[in-house]
């Protein structure tokens, strides 16, 4: 569905991109993960022919892109970081005229958007305008409207940010849906549990580069060890230098708590025991500790 | 790669129609719809400003001149208020409005998620800040018909005409909204190319009299050839060189839209 090699795009000094290489399955659910400034809006906006690379090549629905980036889109939703929805309609005109840039008829887009408002759980705000729209229902309605024209492929950037727990479990209830209707999803995330819980592959991206991908449990198996013990409070620093350090394979203090992996965390919570100042959480590793692992723990920008 | 085309259904196809050269019509479409919505301030907007100008400008200080080459300053500032509100009405689209949907409302940028591409939004633009420019036109044509201004039909002849200044209005008013960083551009648009056109091109009162290299310099612009146009065809003043002034007027039109097309394309795709 989404075929990309050797994607470069520089923004004045700044090369943003740095050689991207992707391929996404069709019907597969794709996750492109990375920090604040890693490229990932770039690099999406680049798949669509909405930004011009400086080099590389793009295949997308089967078409060359940018060269015919516009006949690809109209078999592409697209959910764009930063709404866009036209504030000078209602809630489901801005549907409609959505689908008439589609080259739908204005009653091919009536009929749908019926559907369209359960989709996004807006029924009763048909009419209302989008300025009276909280943050997390424009968020469902650009979900909606990237549907209008029944796309192959959908390009979400940062789709649930800004949704509330119920909010989030319905998009992720809907986009299952829509992957097992056969739809190709390609979707951006700062939530590692969302990508681990809906996407078949992940890349993890930092400044510019593609630097680990696979499924969310290849990776975890891979680069990390199955057992995390997290440790903090009072004396943590004396604790984490003689046992944490010791009984892990890898860890680290990250302010006022110890990470430590490990296989076997037995010895680890034995140099617990009776340190009541001490608490410890128990967890298997996720998706995150593979981030954490390979982005670092700084801060960007 | 093209297994999944069936679930589309009749979509893989609809790039192909032929219906997709006059793509650019959903943009002023679009802008219609938002426009209708305000349908009354706007006529009021085109009707009775330039009714309450004629009127009062025109009998205020008509009455106490001599005819302007051969017109009563009734006439004359009718034809030249014609133009004048044509450049207008375009430029105030193609500045403020189209400006707020490129920057402001991003309204271009969810356009261009669809299969749309920045030429569709920038001829659909400048068709619709042509079309406005020609309802004012049009608007003050019906005001000059019902103070019995007009001399003959050939006024009729200024309906296309108005649209193609409009366009040429336009056409100028994107290139620089694609340059804009903010709407203090526009002011300086108005003030330090606008309104020294105006005063040039024998709107308000004639050129004739001006020095000859301030008068070469306004028939460098669009404006002095559209009153030539109006004041020729809408109230009986001579007319001569019609081809020029409208070759004229259709070159700014149409290089405004191919510059203001390429820089709102370098915009837009960075
Ligand atoms: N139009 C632009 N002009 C200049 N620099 C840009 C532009 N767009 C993006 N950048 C820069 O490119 C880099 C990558 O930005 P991008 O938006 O792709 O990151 P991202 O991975 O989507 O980040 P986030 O998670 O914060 O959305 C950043 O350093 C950003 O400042
Ligand atoms: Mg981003």
């Amino acid at each position: 569905m989404l075929k990309v090699a050797g994607l470069r795009k520089r923004y004045g000094d700044l090369e943003v991109v740095r050689g991207v290489n992707l391929q996404v399955a069709s019907g597969t659910c794709f996750g492109l993960l990375g920090p604040n400034g890693a490229g990932k809006t770039t690099t999406l906006r680049c798949c669509l022919g909405l930004t011009t690379p400086d080099s590389g090549s793009i295949e997308l629905a089967g078409l060359p892109v940018p060269a015919q980036a516009r006949e690809a889109r109209a078999r592409v939703g697209v959910v764009p970081q930063f709404d866009n929805l036209d504030p000078d309609f209602t809630v489901a005109e801005n549907l409609i005229m959505y689908g008439r840039y589609f080259g739908l008829s204005r009653r091919e887009c009536e009929a749908q958007v019926e559907r369209l408002l359960v989709f996004a759980g807006l029924t009763d705000k048909a009419k209302a305008p989008i300025e009276t729209l909280s943050g997390g229902m424009k968020r469902r309605l650009t979900l909606a409207r990237a549907m209008i024209n029944d796309p192959q492929i959908l390009f979400m950037d940062e789709p649930t940010t800004g949704l509330d727990p119920q909010a989030r479990h319905l998009v992720w209830d809907r986009l299952k849906t829509l992957l097992t209707e056969g739809r190709t999803l390609i979707l951006t995330t700062h939530f590692m549990d969302e990508a681990q819980r809906l996407c078949d592959r992940v890349a993890i991206m930092d400044q510019g580069v593609i630097i680990a991908e696979g499924a969310p449990h290849e990776l975890i198996d891979r680069e990390i060890e199955p057992a995390v013990i997290e440790v903090y409070g009072d004396g943590i620093d004396s604790w984490f230098e003689t046992a944490g350090k010791r009984y892990s394979e890898r860890s680290e203090l990250a302010g006022d708590t110890a990470f430590c992996y490990c296989h076997d965390p037995g010895p680890l919570l034995r140099t617990l025991e009776g340190l009541s100042e001490l608490r410890s959480l128990r967890r298997s590793a996720n998706l995150e500790d593979v981030f954490l692992k390979l982005t670092g723990r700084d801060l960007r920008d | 790669m093209t297994d999944l085309h069936p679930v589309v259904g009749a979509l893989g196809t609809s790039s192909e129609r032929p219906a997709d050269r006059f793509r650019f019509l959903h943009v002023v479409h679009r802008n219609y719809l938002v426009w209708r919505q305000l349908l009354g301030s706007a006529l009021v907007g085109h009707l009775a400003d330039p009714l309450l100008w004629l009127v009062g400008f025109g009998f205020g200080i008509g009455s106490l001149l001599p005819t302007v080459g051969g017109l009563t300053y009734l006439e004359f500032l009718g034809s030249g208020m014609l133009c004048y509100s044509v450049m207008n009405s375009a430029s105030f689209e193609a500045l403020y409005s189209a400006f707020t949907r490129l920057k402001h409302q991003r309204t271009w940028e969810g356009i261009l998620h669809a299969p749309m591409t920045v030429t569709d939004i920038v001829i659909g633009e400048w068709v619709w800040a042509g079309l406005k420019g020609a309802l004012s036109g049009a608007a003050i044509l019906l005001v000059m018909a019902g103070l019995g201004l007009l001399k003959s039909f050939s006024a009729l002849w200024l309906l296309p005409i108005v649209l193609l200044v409009g366009l040429a209005f336009s056409g100028i008013a994107l290139v620089v909204t694609a340059v804009a960083k903010s709407y203090d551009m526009f002011t300086y648009y108005f003030s330090l190319f606008v309104m020294p056109m105006m005063l040039v091109s024998g709107v308000f009162f004639p050129a004739e009299q001006l020095p000859p290299i301030v008068r070469f310099t306004g028939e460098l612009f669009p404006l002095s050839h559209a009153t030539a146009l109006a004041r020729g065809l809408a109230v009986g003043a001579p007319l001569d060189h019609v081809v020029l002034h409208l070759a004229v007027i259709a070159i700014y039109a149409v290089l405004g839209l191919g510059l203001a097309n390429n820089l709102i394309k370098k915009r837009l795709t960075k």
